[in-house]
């Protein structure tokens, strides 16, 4: 891959997380547990959605065809879609919901913490942008950890299962490809290994505060997402996510 | 049948658009405790513009002035028109614009 192309993969995998969780987060507008957190999960979900522009508008500049964001988020198909497993995982539940975001936001955070110092100017911007809306997605998602955690007997219950559950997802975002380890070279791209000890540092301090176990270090873990390798969850999303715009192509209003 | 509120507790917001700034009402917010209050309040009220300051305080410590106190405290002085603002004569070139 011409380097040009390994900039347009990585775009889209960054794309591709944040229009994922922004329309998982989205699907809990108008069903949130109380109005104001219905409302936040729905800030979230915008916030998301708003990055996931960045990073399509700049990967549709990068590729040079003519797609613009709108075509890379609508008319790709599901194999095309390069964002990890954990994104794409259902709602479930508030506490299932909390503990996907939670184990994201903490990623995000230190990606774009890493990703602010990046050699490519874009991209750097993209990053000390975004970041400030991470650093609340964060709070929102630690403190409703807590909360959950160390909450009632049914709250824990349900907490524990879900990060138990989602936990085989957490190591996929660690990996470090070809394309990482390519762009790292150049200074690009953010080097996932450096990341790693800070999430999980982070990831154990809170779990321990909300007395929620940490899951199972022998879990196995299932990766796939940037090889467009999904679980059965990804399909159906696009599919809502994208029915309108392949229905009525160019539809305006 | 008593129409119970349901939710969490309430809170009442204030904001300051400007550092130094009176804060102002702007509404409430419900919220299980203060640090959530304050995160909702912020999702309610601070999305749009940008602002210096935010305070939520729990609506059952706000003590307010009952209806039947309206007369004593808020009937103005009627017959002592001197107290009204207008009612003194404001000389030429003073500009009234005053923040």
């Amino acid at each position: 891959m011409s380097n040009s192309e390994l900039l347009f993969e990585y775009l889209l995998r960054n794309g591709d997380d944040r229009v994922v969780l922004g329309q998982r987060m989205a699907e809990w507008c108008g069903k949130g547990p109380i109005i104001e957190e219905d409302l936040a999960l729905a800030n979230i979900s915008l916030d998301l959605i708003g990055q996931s522009v960045l990073f399509l508008k700049y990967a549709s500049e990068v590729e040079g065809k003519g797609r613009d964001e709108d075509a890379l988020a609508y008319f790709r198909d599901e194999r095309k879609y390069k964002n990890l497993l954990l994104v794409e995982q259902p709602n479930t539940d508030f506490a299932f919901t909390i503990a996907r975001q939670f184990f994201y936001d903490c990623y995000e955070y230190y990606f774009y913490t890493e990703l602010a110092n990046s050699s490519d100017e874009t991209l750097s911007a993209i990053a000390t942008k975004s970041i400030k809306e991470t650093i609340y997605h964060l709070r929102h998602s630690s403190e409703w950890m807590l909360r959950l955690g160390d909450g009632t007997d049914l709250s824990n219950a349900k907490l524990q299962d879900a990060v138990d559950y989602l936990w085989c997802y957490t190591a996929e975002i660690f990996e470090m490809t070809e394309l990482d380890n390519a762009l790292l070279a150049d200074g690009i791209a953010v080097d996932l290994n450096k990341i790693k000890p800070l999430w999980d540092a982070k990831v154990s301090e809170i779990l321990e505060k909300a007395k929620i176990k940490m899951p199972d270090e022998n879990t196995y873990m299932i990766k796939g997402g940037r090889k467009g390798v999904h679980t059965e969850y990804l399909g159906h999303l696009l599919s809502e996510m994208q029915i309108l715009t392949r229905s009525y192509p160019g539809a305006k209003w | 049948m008593e129409n119970k509120d349901t939710q969490w507790n309430l809170w009442e917001v204030f904001v300051q658009y400007k550092a130094g700034k009176a804060y102002e009402h702007v509404g409430n917010v419900h919220a299980p405790d203060a640090e959530l209050a304050l995160q909702n309040a912020r999702d309610l009220y601070a999305r749009r513009e940008r602002l210096a300051g935010m305070w939520v305080v729990p609506s059952e410590a706000i003590v307010a002035s009952s209806a039947t106190d309206s007369e004593s405290f808020f009937d103005p002085a009627d017959d002592k028109v001197y107290r009204h603002p207008l009612f003194y004569k404001i000389p030429k070139g003073v500009s009234l614009d005053v923040e």
